[in-house]
């Protein structure tokens, strides 16, 4: 018999040394142990501070233009034949993703400490962008690295944190993508701990960021939760679907409702050219395994070297996850579906002529499983089955990936 | 007594042991055995060979492209268990691997100790594996006789400091800055005072200083307090130097990297310095 579910759980993990089950700790070198611990003190310390977690609440609010609307997918649902399709749209967050849920918290959190220098990694550059703009609206110096083949496929996100008055360094070691492009981040905050705060883009890396990243972002799920209740008179929809890359927007979404067992959790992760070619595909094809500074599923060789992810959508290439989606993967309680980049492109199309909505290449991934998923759902559970899919950024940015394979 | 405590052990008052670091595979496969002979004539107390990764995120670029030299040429954990092998034929100079957790992990915790035993290897050790996480790890070294080695930083608190020397066996490795391998040093009052204070409190383990030693009078001045010193990306940047022109034999290279191990030895005159391989 299973444990009850206990209304404690979004505390119970991770414990105190980050640990998800197996996966998650500290895997870092020396100097960065003090900086971590002073991270996590600090982050204690301003969870429960009310002046911070008002401070917060105000940028979300008037800054971000929290809450992000549910939106009933009416010609989708109709398209798709079975359950109803709601949007949560962090796609019209302010810089166009969720990923300025976290880079708020974190950069409230770094000023709060002192920190006069901002570093972060990115990928498809949407969590670089986030980055740049609370760094300009802190007025804090910020260094972004960005793969140097990210740049290239990317060029409008580059031109956007220049803008906004970040550096961008390039990455220009192996695949010159996210993976690089964090391997730099981590070796300059190895190299300068004192001053600066790596604000990290996903639920990945050492303990705290999986947790506190998790954290900021579980804004979506809770709106959600209450938008729901508002809107259907029921609290919790049937099933729930994201995509994962390193997993923040899904994590955001999922946390409010893992102990609502009756609600279906679906990751979609990005299997490229296909499971038996170049993916993405960390949990479905990957092993346990330590990158940067986390256990977690992981994209390697039988000798242990990481390999090379691959995937249309420069925000999914990345040959790790999250430690908690490892965690919840092997629990069984969320169930994550591989999905090629040919059909993240009809889901692009999919969303854009059913809804108006363009979606970003990472978000068409849980577009794609939607159709299957609703018609499923309608099946097991009856025509008035709710689904949610997380719209966890638009598709501006990947406007010239999408025309060039259209 | 493992032998890395013997050869502690065996130090004069005023002599500092040298540990100098190689990669595995670099700057071929083929040249590695050679290349520890020639770093142990040169006077080398022990040898650190590196375990190529795809990720070393403490590194810095000389030792980041000797890596990945190494595994443009396919070389793996296997790989340079069996270039201990071959090393252990012909020298008793105390070996460690250094090197990222995960390829370990991917072997298997025990089954690599127990491999890396028979091999020859006397240690290991793991910058990304930190104390609190090294339980597993410590068993199986423990269970097959390998030291295993962990390291303080410039910010390191006194109470971790204690903890890593309460874990460590071997030697209690001081990273010399807040940096990575091969930075500039830091200044010399600074590090004076972090050294001094490591002193006071390592006291189960021989303490010794590595990062950014390029020189005999760098590491002169760097293991003033400590039991002694490690070179890595210096000596790096000599091989790839060494090996970059074509027309010099390999005798001839050895040769040199002999000379510059005994330079940062015993101060004896360094060879002319090769030209430093191109950046980038």
């Amino acid at each position: 018999m299973s444990a009850p579910a206990t209304t404690s759980r979004p505390d119970a993990l991770p414990d105190t040394d980050g640990h998800f089950g197996s996966y998650g700790g500290a895997y870092v070198p020396e100097t960065l142990t003090p900086v971590l611990e002073e991270l996590k003190a600090a982050y204690d310390t301003y969870k429960d501070d009310p002046d911070f977690q008002a401070d917060l609440r105000a940028l979300l609010a008037d800054y971000a233009g929290r809450p992000t609307p549910l939106t009933y997918c009416d010609r989708l649902t109709e398209q798709a034949g079975g359950a109803r399709i709601y949007a949560k749209r962090e796609d019209l967050c302010h810089t166009g993703a969720h990923k300025i849920n976290n880079t708020l918290g974190q950069i409230l959190l770094a000023t709060r400490m002192g920190k006069e220098r901002i570093i972060a990694e990115t990928g498809a550059g949407q969590h670089g962008v986030a980055t740049a703009t609370v760094c300009a609206k802190f007025g804090v110096d910020c260094v972004i690295y960005m793969g140097a083949e990210d740049m290239e496929r990317q060029r409008l996100n580059v031109e956007r944190m220049e803008l906004l008055g970040a550096e961008v360094r390039a990455a220009t070691s192996g695949s010159q993508t996210l993976k690089e492009a964090t391997n730099e981040a981590i070796r300059d905050w190895v190299s300068n701990p004192d001053d600066t705060f790596y604000i990290i883009g996903s639920v990945v890396g050492p303990h705290p960021y999986p947790m506190m990243v998790r954290n900021f972002h579980r804004v979506i799920g809770t709106e959600t939760r209450r938008q729901l209740r508002e809107e259907t008179g029921r609290e919790t929809p049937d099933a729930i679907a994201a995509c994962v890359g390193g997993g923040s927007n899904a994590i955001g979404i999922f946390h409010p409702f893992l102990d609502d067992p009756e609600v279906q959790l679906h990751g979609t992760e990005a299997a490229g050219g296909g499971l038996d070619g170049d993916h993405a595909a960390t949990l479905a094809e990957g092993s346990p395994g330590v990158l940067h500074g986390a256990m977690s599923y992981l994209l390697q060789d039988d000798t242990g070297q990481v390999s090379l992810a691959h995937s249309l959508s420069a925000g999914l290439d990345y040959p790790g996850v999250g430690p908690e989606h490892a965690h919840l993967r092997d629990e069984g309680r969320v169930t994550y579906h591989p999905v090629t980049d040919d059909e993240a492109l009809d889901g692009v199309e999919l969303l854009s002529r059913t809804e108006g909505i363009i979606p970003a290449l990472e978000t068409a991934h849980a577009v794609a499983l939607l159709p299957e998923l609703a018609r499923n759902l309608a099946e097991e559970r009856g025509e008035d089955a709710v689904l949610v899919f997380n719209c966890s950024g638009r598709g501006d940015k990947d406007m010239q990936t999408i025309a060039a394979h259209r | 007594m493992s032998r890395l405590d013997e050869t502690f052990e065996a130090l004069g008052p005023d002599d500092k042991a040298m540990g100098l670091f190689l990669t595995d595979g670099f700057p071929n496969p083929d040249a590695t055995v050679p290349l520890l002979h020639a770093i142990d004539r040169g006077g080398a107390d022990f040898i650190e060979l590196g375990m190529p990764f795809s990720d070393p995120l403490a590194e810095g670029r000389p030792i980041q492209r000797a890596s990945a030299q190494a595994l443009s040429h396919d070389v793996t954990l296997g790989d340079t268990l069996h270039t201990v092998e071959a090393f252990r034929e012909d020298s008793d100079t105390p070996l460690l691997l250094m090197g990222y957790v995960n390829p370990v992990f991917k072997y298997g915790v025990d089954g690599f100790c127990r491999d890396a035993a028979k091999a020859g290897v006397d240690g290991l050790i793991l910058p990304d594996l930190p104390p609190q996480e090294s339980d597993a790890l410590c068993d199986a070294a423990a269970a097959h006789g390998l030291d295993l080695v962990f390291l303080i930083a410039p910010n390191t608190s006194d109470d971790r400091i204690r903890v890593v020397d309460q874990r460590a066996t071997g030697f209690v490795y001081a990273v010399s800055v807040t940096g990575l391998t091969g930075s500039d040093l830091a200044e010399t009052p600074s590090v004076e005072e972090y050294l001094m204070h490591a002193e006071d409190l390592v006291d189960r383990n021989p303490l010794l200083v590595g990062f950014g030693i390029k020189t005999h009078d760098d590491a002169m001045e760097l293991s003033r307090h400590t039991d002694g010193f490690i070179v890595g990306s210096a000596l790096i940047n000599h091989v790839a130097a060494l090996w970059e022109p074509p027309e010099q034999s390999v005798p001839d290279r050895l040769d040199e990297v002999e000379a510059f191990a005994r330079h940062l030895k015993s101060g004896a005159p360094a060879p002319a310095p090769p030209p430093r391989p191109a950046q980038g």
